[in-house]
């Protein structure tokens, strides 16, 4: 009973988190409903036993992607009032297509079924149930070259990320390194041969 | 009890929402990125659940590379949107237009 009422009131915030998402006019406004689905999400999570995940969205989105986003919505100079000149132009069709997806996944399920009358709830886990040792033992073994290629994808967007935004300004004045190691004595220093003269 | 279709119409809802958000924000670059965010998570919250109620873990480990690439997607899109904005002094989606596309 105590965990339908949770749901209820996480699902609530999550929903209206969601519509402040896609309606706020500041984007600021927007990122910080967005942390609040985020942490509603962890939440509901949470509520349902999947205890890692949910920490791993709350540091990881909570922490660091949405972070990402405030810091570039706070450096670009953006003018709110002409991005949302057409704002209510295009929301019919925006209600439109919400409402043809609703449709779809609804009759999608009361025509399948999907097993939804077999799964009444989830199965109590056992005591002792690690949901981060489970998690653990399945990524480290069966899906170990998946984490490796998740490594990969990892460096290639940080190369890609860095290399995107660095800039290079013009009359700047750098540091050659190779050029500095490469160098020799005689590029620097000229031994001049000269007869010596006579003290006047 | 939390059932099985309680979360998937959760999650139904959460991609609807985003969905409409998609149309709504179509010239900001930076709300639309926000929106594809939504999107994700609430396609995270299906293989949650089902991996939960199914009995398998494997759903979950599946939600792990998700948020894998959405944080590279998000650094990467976020990147590209400052090199945007340092060009054009824009992020409107209609002033791309480069390409006449």
């Amino acid at each position: 009973m105590l965990v339908t009422v949770l749901f209820y009131t996480f699902a609530t915030i999550l929903v209206a988190a969601g519509v402040g998402v896609i309606t706020s006019r500041n984007p600021v406004h927007a990122a910080l409903s967005l942390v609040l689905c985020f942490l509603t999400s962890a939440v509901l999570w949470m509520l349902i036993e999947a205890e890692f995940l949910a920490i791993v969205l709350v540091l990881v989105y909570v922490g660091a992607v949405m972070v990402l986003f405030l810091f570039v919505v706070m450096m670009l100079d953006i003018n709110v009032e002409e991005l949302k000149r057409g704002f209510t132009r295009y929301a019919w069709l925006g209600w439109l297509v919400t409402g043809i997806v609703i449709a779809e996944i609804v009759g999608v399920i009361v025509q399948r079924r999907l097993g939804l009358d077999v799964t009444r709830g989830a199965a109590p886990l056992p005591p002792g149930y690690s949901n981060a040792t489970e998690l653990g033992t399945a990524l480290f073994t069966r899906y170990a070259y998946a984490v490796e290629l998740a490594a990969m994808l990892l460096l290639v967007a940080i190369i890609a990320a860095i290399s995107l935004t660095l800039r290079r300004r013009r009359g700047l004045k750098l540091q050659d390194i190779s050029a500095q190691v490469a160098v020799r004595a005689g590029d620097r220093v000229r031994i001049v041969k000269m007869k010596s003269e006579p003290r006047p | 009890m939390i059932t099985l279709g309680h979360m998937l119409t959760l999650s139904a809802v959460l991609f609807a929402l985003s969905v409409a958000g998609i149309f709504i924000n179509r010239r900001n670059v930076l709300l639309l990125l926000m929106c594809i965010e939504l999107l994700l998570l609430s396609a995270n919250f299906n293989f949650v659940a089902f991996s939960r109620y199914l009995g398998f873990v494997d759903g979950q480990v599946f939600v792990f590379f998700i948020l894998t690439v959405a944080a590279a997607e998000s650094a990467i899109g976020l990147a590209i949107l400052v090199v945007l904005f340092r060009e054009r002094r824009s992020i409107n989606v209609e002033d791309l237009n480069t390409l006449r596309g």
